[in-house]
């Protein structure tokens, strides 16, 4: 507290105060509203992300389909992966940690409350900046083979065709400066550089916040699963994005200053991209998947009404994929030419992982298996995941059978698997925790009769989408294809799987229906609606600002199960008898702080900081015009500067008044 | 080791109209059985899903399929993938098995007592650890054998160089001095080794009935083995993308037996010959040298007393496919056209009005060329056989 007081007092801006209105959004370093916004700025992306997909779908629901240019379909598979990933999955998993990692941990915020808002700015506007392409066009015309232009081809001037157009993965040397001379391929690569930042400093953030920020007793081997799981993904994050970060910038010199990594051209090596890119690229699968592995290790307990079976084992198998996830790059690359050494070595290691992949599944089971189950939509969603998960998992396995995987690669039997882990595991998941922990949120339930139809609508249309891809890549169905001929035969299956499509796309319509009505009048929810096991359902709902009234003070695993239920004689939960008593005074004494709790003050250095990364970027992209230069220094001016005020501001305004004044210390 | 099939002779003795559809092959080794589908809501549509995948077992095959295999090493792959698909299946039958029966028997119903609140079994974890472990381990050792065994190309094998452009692969024939361009020649029962680089972007060779896919990648050399049992006409596609016409870049495998191939050889080895002047080849003739389309395409023209220079050469800037046989192909413009329902002669006439609007990004322009250049054209290049 004395600390405080040595502080320079003056800055730029009063620190803002507001705890509701717009300026209460913008200026915020609440865990929970930037968890918020994360989620709805993800989601947005996930619809577009999705009307993208039904587009290829409609383009592919017949041979030689004319309802997108070829320029259209490349920029839609491309944009649709890189705003699947980067866009959804990625920060849908950050607005659960971001909401959930205090509540969980039994803490009042993350240990670097202002980095957190700092974290979601870059995103938002890392996630605009990669968007902003549309407003500029792919406007220069194809150059093709040996660099001599080819023939302008119109599409590539429509609205959908100036979209990055290089894949995902933008593999070089076709998205180098000689095959993919617009400026899209540039807003690739820069966005994901600034989105990459974002996602280093939460996994900082989170890193430290779990290992300083636990209640008093929570021990490691105390912490509920999701949290394990945001561990990993954070120290995954952690290693995997300088690689990519780096690969981003070789890439962007390559286009913007004529350097030639990976240009053969000049002597470079376009499969030295594909080690990079992979080296970041499978960490990043579990990135995607571990998140909601967490969440369905949350959810099955709780309505199977049995502890998780072999929480260690689950534990530790997740951090083995983790580790092994950075041995198994090159299982994307066996058409490339490695020695039969290092095709054989990663095939085995690609092996290893299916083995604590299949520990979290028999654990999964195991916790399932004689339990009293409920069939709420979360659990639904729950055993949705395990699934459709282990139908991917299986497939993965037949990749790493290196021949096999000689013939399977690129074609439509990968879409298929990757599908089945990032759709059928990570967005099962993923809706399984929103049905969860909505009423964390809103005080309210989502209505069950819609949620349990959004599920089925899912489900069915999910496999309609993906299982006859299976099918269809075996055939010999090519990824990334704009047309098919009509003598492949691949039409029938083609449309069933436009068909699931739209399908999958009416689940979401009811599951957003769904979520707006239910915001308002969705029954309360009252403080414990699931009967669950972890702290975070020890507070009253919607989680009040400072979170926990009191600290609590952990004695086991599911600490908030053992406060209300104990075993009998042959080991089976018994309620306690006080334990509705409790739960009301939980309720009352939740919402009835005995001294006033500090909370870390708004900032607007956040947002102000991570406005000058676009800034910067929009620079080195239009670098030879002096509008450029002057953009790279106006952003970088904005970003240094804004990083002094933020280091000269002070924690706390003074003038700010009595709420703030305890607690100090315990906070930071 | 399966004994070898006789693949399908396709579209080979068809002429050039022919429609390439192949005829329906009944695989008694891929049906499925289902399991009952029945009781409770959950447990139905989780059997719904596995009766879609199982759906999608329906015997259509494509050209494309990989479940056809027509050489030796294809058919050690597909060796490969059967054992590990019935064991995954297995996997799956136990594992959503076991879903389904705690679904139906662990559900809350009136009456349930509240469960035994078990954390785990040491021995139950450790065999699920094991066994697994087991499985995989007798997936290794076949995996490193193939792997090891399937690398590299025989030292008796025939090499023929493959490189790839956007939109189509050349074939060299380095041995007989033959240039040909989307129909890889090769005789039966001998082992290729295809040779394989790329003038621009990466590349994905791959003819699903001989062999996996290998990249062509550029400043770098790659082999890729290929052999077939018998004569027969192999589909093929590039598998990566490579830019706005990715999908349109397809490839065959002509296989010709030992005796036909050295016809071939012979064949290929022949220079074009001058039409005679006056008729309408002589006219095409005419388009194809000042039209500018050789600025791109080689055609060794033979030696003649009309004024025609011989072996017209491609600027090695400007590369597109060696014309000489072009009529020895059933297929071009990146072994797309003719694609079914569009005969050869209509393909060919859509192609060389406009081959940007048939293949995007395409580097054969537009010359607009009239109809009649056309018909002239086509009917000159209808010689080069």
């Amino acid at each position: 507290m004395t600390a405080t007081a040595e502080r320079p007092t003056t800055t730029i801006f009063r620190r803002p105060e507001s705890i509701t209105g717009f300026w209460s959004w913008i200026t915020t370093v609440d865990h929970k509203k930037i968890g918020i916004m994360y989620g709805y700025a993800a989601f947005v992306f996930f619809i577009i992300g999705g009307l993208e997909a039904l587009l290829l779908r409609i383009q592919l629901a017949g041979p030689n389909g004319d309802f997108l240019t070829a320029a259209e379909y490349n920029a839609m598979f491309s944009t649709h992966g890189l705003t699947m990933i980067f866009l959804f999955v990625m920060p849908v998993s950050a607005a659960f940690m971001n909401y959930l990692l205090p509540l969980m941990i039994g803490a009042r915020d993350v240990a670097f409350p202002r980095m957190n808002a700092l974290s979601f700015w870059i995103f938002f506007f890392g996630a605009i900046f990669l968007y902003s392409v549309i407003f500029f066009g792919d406007v220069t015309p194809p150059i093709g083979t040996q660099g001599v232009p080819g023939n302008i081809d119109p599409s590539d001037q429509t609205l959908l065709g100036g979209l990055p157009d290089g894949g995902w993965f933008l593999y070089q040397p076709n998205a180098g400066p000689s095959f993919s001379p617009g400026a899209a391929v540039d807003f690739a690569l820069l966005g994901l550089q600034i989105l990459g930042i974002a996602s280093l400093i939460s996994a900082v953030n989170f890193i430290v916040t779990v290992f300083n920020m636990r209640a008093k007793g929570m021990r490691l081997l105390r912490m509920p699963v999701f949290i394990w799981m945001t561990l990993v993904v954070a120290f995954l994050l952690l290693f995997s994005l300088p690689i990519i970060a780096v690969a981003l910038f070789m890439g962007t010199f390559d286009r913007a200053f004529g350097t030639l990594f990976f240009q053969a051209a000049g002597g470079g090596d376009p499969i030295l991209w594909q080690h990079l890119f992979w080296l970041f690229g499978h960490p990043e699968v579990y990135i995607l998947i571990l998140p909601a592995m967490g969440i369905v290790s949350e959810v099955l307990p709780v309505f199977s009404r049995k502890p998780l079976f072999g929480y260690a084992a689950i534990v530790f198998a997740g951090g083995g994929i983790a580790f092994l996830g950075f041995g198994v790059w090159a299982h994307h690359m066996f058409s490339s030419a490695l020695t039969p050494v290092a095709q054989a070595a990663f095939g085995l290691s690609t092996m290893t992982i299916a083995i604590p992949t299949g520990i979290k599944i028999f654990n999964w089971l195991g916790t399932m298996w004689g339990g009293r189950i409920r069939f709420s939509t979360p659990m639904l969603f729950a055993i949705g995941f395990v699934a459709m998960f282990v139908i991917g998992g299986l497939s993965g396995v037949t990749h790493s059978v290196v021949p096999s995987d000689w013939q399977q690669t690129d074609t439509y039997y990968i879409v298929a698997h990757f599908h089945y882990v990032l759709f059928g595991g990570s967005i099962f998941g993923i809706f399984a925790g929103l049905y969860y922990w909505f009423p964390k949120l809103t005080g309210r339930m989502m209505n069950e009769a819609l949620g349990k139809t959004h599920f089925w609508i899912q489900f069915i249309g999910f496999n309609l989408t993906f299982a006859p891809m299976h099918w269809l890549g075996l055939q010999g169905m090519v990824r990334r294809t704009w047309r098919y001929a009509p003598e492949t035969n691949f039409g029938p299956w083609n449309l069933a799987v436009t068909i699931g499509a739209f399908t999958i796309a009416l689940g979401i319509l009811v599951f957003m229906f769904n979520w707006t009505w239910s915001k308002r009048k969705g029954q309360p929810s009252g403080l414990d609606p699931w009967d669950a096991r972890t702290v975070e359902w020890s507070i009253p709902n919607p989680t009040p600002h400072y979170n926990f009234a009191e600290t609590p003070v952990v004695t086991s695993l599911d600490h908030f199960w053992h406060m209300k239920y104990t075993e009998d004689d042959e080991g089976r939960a018994l309620r306690k008898e006080d334990a509705d008593d409790m739960i009301a005074a939980l309720e009352h004494s939740g919402r009835n702080p005995s001294a006033p709790i500090h909370l870390p003050n708004p900032s607007y250095f956040p947002i102000l900081m991570a406005s000058g990364l676009p800034l910067i970027a929009y620079g080195i992209i239009f670098h030879q015009g002096l509008a450029g230069k002057l953009l790279i220094f106006v952003g970088a001016v904005i970003a240094i500067g804004s990083l002094l005020g933020w280091g000269m501001e002070p924690l706390e305004e003074p003038h700010s008044g009595g709420e703030h004044e305890a607690e100090m210390a315990e906070a930071y | 080791m399966k004994p070898s099939k006789p693949a399908v002779p396709l579209g080979l003795a068809a002429g050039r109209a022919a429609t390439y559809t192949r005829p329906m092959v009944q695989h008694p080794r891929r049906r499925r059985s289902d399991g009952p589908t029945r009781p409770f809501r959950l447990a139905g549509v989780a059997l719904l899903g596995i009766m879609l995948s199982s759906c999608s077992f329906i015997e259509i095959d494509s050209p494309l399929t990989t479940f056809e295999p027509a050489g030796p090493i294809a058919d050690r792959i597909d060796g490969l993938f059967w054992p590990v698909f019935w064991i995954a299946t297995a996997i799956f039958v136990v594992v959503q098995g076991a879903i389904v029966f705690s679904v139906i028997a662990f559900r809350d119903r009136p009456g349930r007592k509240e469960p035994k609140q078990t954390h785990g079994n040491a021995k139950l974890e450790i065999t699920w650890t094991v066994i697994p472990a087991l499985i995989l381990a007798g997936i290794a050792i076949p995996t490193v054998r193939g792997v090891f065994d399937l690398a590299e190309c025989a030292p008796d094998a025939m090499n023929i160089e493959v490189i790839g452009h956007q939109w189509w692969f050349e074939y060299q024939y380095p041995e007989h001095g033959i240039e040909t361009a989307n129909v890889l020649v090769m005789p039966a029962g001998q082992e290729i080794c295809a040779v394989m680089t790329s003038e621009d972007v990466l590349h994905n060779f791959w003819i699903p009935a001989l062999n996996g896919k290998r990249y062509l990648v550029p400043g770098q050399t790659t082999y890729l083995r290929l052999e077939a049992y018998e004569p027969g006409l192999f589909w093929g596609h590039c598998g990566e993308f490579c830019g706005l016409s990715h999908s349109l870049m397809r490839a065959q495998a002509e296989v010709l037996s030992p005796a036909d191939f050295d016809a071939w050889i012979v064949a290929q080895q022949q220079a074009a010959a001058v039409p005679a002047e006056g008729t309408q080849a002589w006219d095409g003739l005419q388009v194809f040298l000042n039209r500018g389309c050789t600025q791109c395409h080689t055609v060794d023209i033979e030696a003649n007393d009309l004024g025609i220079e011989p072996n017209i050469l491609a600027s090695d800037v400007f590369n597109g496919p060696n014309l000489t046989h072009f009529a020895s192909r059933e297929v071009f413009a990146g072994a797309y056209l003719p694609y079914e329902g569009l005969s050869y002669n209509q393909a060919l006439t859509e192609w060389l009005a406009n081959p940007p609007a048939v293949k995007p990004g395409s580097f054969m322009p537009d010359l607009g060329l009239t109809q009649q250049e056309i018909d002239d054209l086509i009917a000159w290049m209808e010689t080069l056989s």
